[in-house]
């Protein structure tokens, strides 16, 4: 009798655990389901586009990469995300610390702000600039008096990109410092830590996998605008093609493989992205613990 | 005044921090969209009705917001299975499985276009497979659905994921045994839980959709009145140089997006408050 | 170090006064989709001219795009010191909406400033299994056209104007006939690309479509990049002079102190030699020797041209091709 009275219960937590363990044929239907999934919807097109990058042979391939204006737009793209990704943590920073460290009025509609490049057309984050700084535009003439040019040439695309990307280092700080709380900043300063010192000293490091993670992010999408570039650079040649422009560009010269090749250099940019990005996921954990 | 504006703290910072977030965000977001709404009114309300009524425009909304509605829920469904997979089941290739779900975050959107159309028209690597039975994605609003719904599908993925991995397995055991099945476990224990996330995916992967210019202009064929969106009529007419028309459009677009942030942050505060009832 | 490289770049970029700089003389022609080959030729050639003319390097750069996109891209301050457009509507908005050019631009270089013609051609598959030989044949049920949208490339709109002329012709000027040919020749375009090339790439590469609707100078090219075996060239009886205009922009190219080598660099596309390489490139050449030299590879065509039928670019544009012209209606009534 006794025996029987526990065995019940113990039968039935066995069998309760079992209910997150679903029956083989499932677990085996919808895991090949969600792997179709990602099959079809992105491991094909990234097949796709190494497929026909390497379609006339490796030789064809690193032409393609060493003409010099796939070097040139390299560097474009490398100065535009070296301008515009610092640009963006400095903000983020700032941003994250009064938003997530305070409590003041007005603050949803702040963090709602923030997020508004995300959700614009990239279109229209070309086109805004295009408005103001434009010969048409609001300065257009006073810029052109003082012969400053910004659209249709490098700070124009700096411009543009750092709207697109604006939110993205923000965005992964927030949630992170607005879950680390203060209490470590604020025992710092009562043991006479000044300012700058806290923040070098606790919330640096206590942010930095985040912060990582932010500027890879950051980074990628700058590398890759293609839009809002696309309506500010004035395609010179050789001087004002980003990366994904000149893509657009070869593939416009019927060279396919070359426009793939380049575009395969920036699927492996995304690729090691996504890389560093797992590496930081699981530092950041880490850091949490 | 300060006192009541923001509660008093001993940290430092709060000033020079707050007001360099405010003046970067004006110059840099809020002061450039302004010109958008400056500019459209720059010309009669009657003509910018006119523009933004016009049968053509009218249809490209329809597009627009109709495939984006489309793939957001088809990236809901895909993408709620994905986070599902890689969050309760072990199988070989996850971890690469689970970093390739960003990738159309990170791959430019003008590369993703044309790798769709090179895979889906008539003679395309899937798109042969599809035309005998008449599905014709490439140039068809399907085959706008299928390049939003690439790029909304991390959103939904990455909105599920972290919820269904905290999700409480006692709360589902506990359901077991008091004798509820599989199927009543996921719909009355588990879909609750994860229901605010695939809100917010879903809303984040409609937004991006709405605007989403390069990776669609691609494959869409870009028919009047069939599958022209709506930022391709943007750049229509300012080629035309209708620069009130354009941006009268853009506003349109502008406001649709505001409205779909406000309500995604208002979920997402909801989800962070369900996740601390929980 | 890394820090005042970029600095560096950004002061370069931001002060454009790039003419102050010791060295060559920098020229951008801006120019839309077709003309890339073309001008790759004519700068190299133009350079090493104007050196052993002056002793002077030129270097000239390149920014190609649809011939409207363009066009708006200079009124918004890309800094053209030339353009080469698909259309003399394009340079008159510059004139007109930015005024860095006179109004009268067209008549300062010879043949309404267009060193080189073209006209509207039809590009078919190896074969020609549909029987393609005339713009009656792109009206049939069953033959898909190719053409780019029309809004947004200038040899789309040539292509529009072709067909509406030849329905014209045929129906002794009936316009309402016209407008019915030109109708019933969309409702058989399944893709309307953005540019010349996209389209191109759709027919080629995607396999899309029985005919192409192109510049002949894009057919053939497109000819000799995918090979004699896979399309042909088929010439319409009847078809539009197109003539690409090309202009110096006189506020920018003061501005820059490049009005004289502007101006010299457009001639040079009249010269013997300029018309050469646009012979040897498909453009049509004015001049009639070379045009007897190159008459093997070009068809005789019966031309009409856009003054002769349509009254010109402005009323052209208006009529057909303005939000609310007769290209919106014929998508219109489609439903």
């Amino acid at each position: 009798m006794a025996t029987a009275a526990i065995e019940v219960p113990r039968k039935s937590e066995a069998g309760a655990r079992a209910i997150r363990r679903d029956p083989p044929l499932v677990r085996w239907g919808l895991t090949v389901l969600a792997l179709g999934a990602l099959g079809a919807f992105i491991v094909l097109p990234l097949a796709a586009v190494f497929v026909q990058a390497f379609a006339k042979g490796v030789p064809a391939y690193l032409a393609a990469i060493r003409e010099p204006d796939t070097l040139s737009a390299i560097k474009l793209s490398l100065l535009v995300a070296g301008v515009s990704v610092p640009l963006n943590v400095v903000f983020g920073v700032a941003a994250a610390w009064a938003i997530a460290k305070f409590q003041f009025k007005g603050k949803n509609v702040l963090v709602t702000l923030i997020d508004i490049p995300f959700a614009v057309s990239p279109v229209v984050s070309g086109l805004i600039f295009v408005l103001i700084f434009g010969a048409q535009g609001w300065f257009g003439e006073w810029l052109s008096d003082h012969d400053i040019r910004i659209v249709f040439a490098v700070p124009g695309i700096i411009l543009a990109t750092t709207f697109v990307t604006f939110p993205f280092v923000a965005r992964e700080l927030i949630p992170l410092m607005q879950s680390q709380g203060s209490d470590e900043e604020e025992a710092a300063l009562t043991l006479g830590a000044s300012g700058w010192q806290m923040f070098f000293k606790i919330t640096l490091p206590n942010i930095r996998w985040g912060l990582l993670y932010g500027v890879v992010l950051c980074t990628a999408r700058a590398l890759g605008e293609f839009g809002a570039v696309s309506v500010v650079s004035g395609h010179i040649r050789g001087q004002t093609n980003t990366l994904p422009l000149h893509v657009e560009i070869l593939y416009n010269e019927y060279n396919y493989s070359g426009a793939f090749a380049v575009a395969s250099l920036l699927s492996v940019i995304a690729v090691i992205t996504l890389t560093l990005k797992k590496f930081l996921e699981w530092k950041t954990k880490e850091g949490a613990k | 005044m300060s006192i009541s504006f923001k509660k008093p703290s001993i940290l430092p910072g709060f000033w020079p921090a707050f007001s360099y977030t405010v003046l970067y965000l004006s110059l840099i977001v809020l002061i450039p969209l302004s010109a958008v709404f400056l500019k459209s009114v720059t010309s009669s309300w009657a003509h910018l009705w006119e523009v933004v009524t016009s049968p053509e425009v009218v249809a490209s909304y329809k597009l627009s917001f109709g495939a984006s509605l489309v793939a957001g829920l088809v990236s809901v469904v895909v993408g709620f299975l994905v986070a599902w997979v890689l969050v309760r089941y072990q199988f070989p290739g996850k971890a690469l499985a689970d970093a390739l779900v960003d990738l159309p975050f990170a791959l430019p959107t003008a590369v993703a276009g044309i790798a769709l159309t090179t895979l889906y028209t008539e003679h395309g690597w899937l798109g042969r497979y599809l035309a005998p039975l008449g599905i014709k994605v490439a140039f068809t609003p399907l085959g706008v659905v299928v390049a939003l719904t690439f790029i909304g599908l991390p959103f939904v993925v990455r909105s599920v994921q972290p919820v269904l991995a905290d999700a409480d397995a006692e709360l589902e055991e506990a359901a077991a045994s008091l004798g509820a099945s599989r199927w009543q476990v996921f719909r009355l224990v588990i879909f609750p839980v994860v229901r605010p996330a695939l809100l917010t995916g879903f809303a984040l992967a409609f937004a991006r959709a709405l605007g989403e210019y390069g990776s669609v202009i691609f494959i869409a064929g870009n028919m009047p009145m069939k599958t022209e969106i709506t930022p391709l009529l943007i750049v229509s007419k300012l080629e035309q140089y209708d620069y009130a028309g354009a941006t009268a459009i853009a506003a349109v677009m502008l406001t649709a997006s505001f409205l779909m942030l406000l309500a995604i942050n208002a979920l997402e505060r909801r989800t962070r408050r369900f996740m601390v009832m929980g | 170090m890394k820090l005042t490289t970029i600095l560096r770049y950004f002061v370069a970029a931001a002060v454009a006064g790039a003419a102050a700089f010791a060295g060559p003389v920098k020229l951008l022609n801006v120019s839309y989709d077709p003309t890339r080959e073309l001008y790759q030729d004519i700068n190299a050639a133009f350079a090493k001219q104007w050196k052993a003319k002056t002793g002077v390097d030129v270097e000239i750069s390149q920014s190609h795009g649809g011939s409207s996109k363009q066009a708006r891209s200079v009124i918004d301050g890309l800094p053209a010191d030339v353009v080469t457009l698909g259309l003399a509507y394009d340079i008159d908005s510059i004139a007109e909406h930015a005024r860095l050019l006179p109004a009268n631009w067209q008549t300062r270089l010879p043949n309404n400033s267009t060193p080189y013609t073209s006209t509207i051609v039809f590009l078919v598959r190896h074969g020609n299994p549909k029987h393609v030989k005339d713009w009656d044949d792109l009206v049939r049920p069953g033959v898909a056209v190719i053409v780019p949208n029309p809004k947004s490339s200038g040899g789309a709109r040539w292509a529009y104007l072709a067909a509406w002329g030849y329905a014209l012709r045929k129906n002794n000027g009936d316009d309402r006939k016209a407008q019915e040919f030109v109708t019933r020749l969309y409702k058989n375009v399944p893709v309307l690309d953005s540019g010349a090339r996209g389209s191109t790439t759709t027919f080629a590469q995607r396999g899309i479509g029985d005919v192409l609707l192109d510049w002949e100078n894009e057919a053939f090219l497109a000819l000799n990049e995918l090979g004699k075996d896979k399309v042909e060239v088929v010439t319409p009886s009847v078809s539009i002079l197109a003539e690409p205009p090309v202009a110096v922009v006189d506020k920018i190219a003061a501005k820059h102190g490049t009005a004289q080598v502007a101006k010299a660099y457009l001639e040079f596309l009249y010269s013997a030699e300029g018309q050469e390489i646009g012979a040897r490139h498909y453009y049509r050449p004015r001049s009639p020797e070379v045009a007897a030299r190159y008459a093997g590879r070009f068809t005789n065509v019966q031309f009409f041209t856009i003054d002769e039928v349509f009254g010109g670019w402005q009323k052209a544009q208006k009529r057909h091709f303005d939000d609310g012209g007769v290209f919106d209606q014929i998508y219109l009534k489609g439903r």
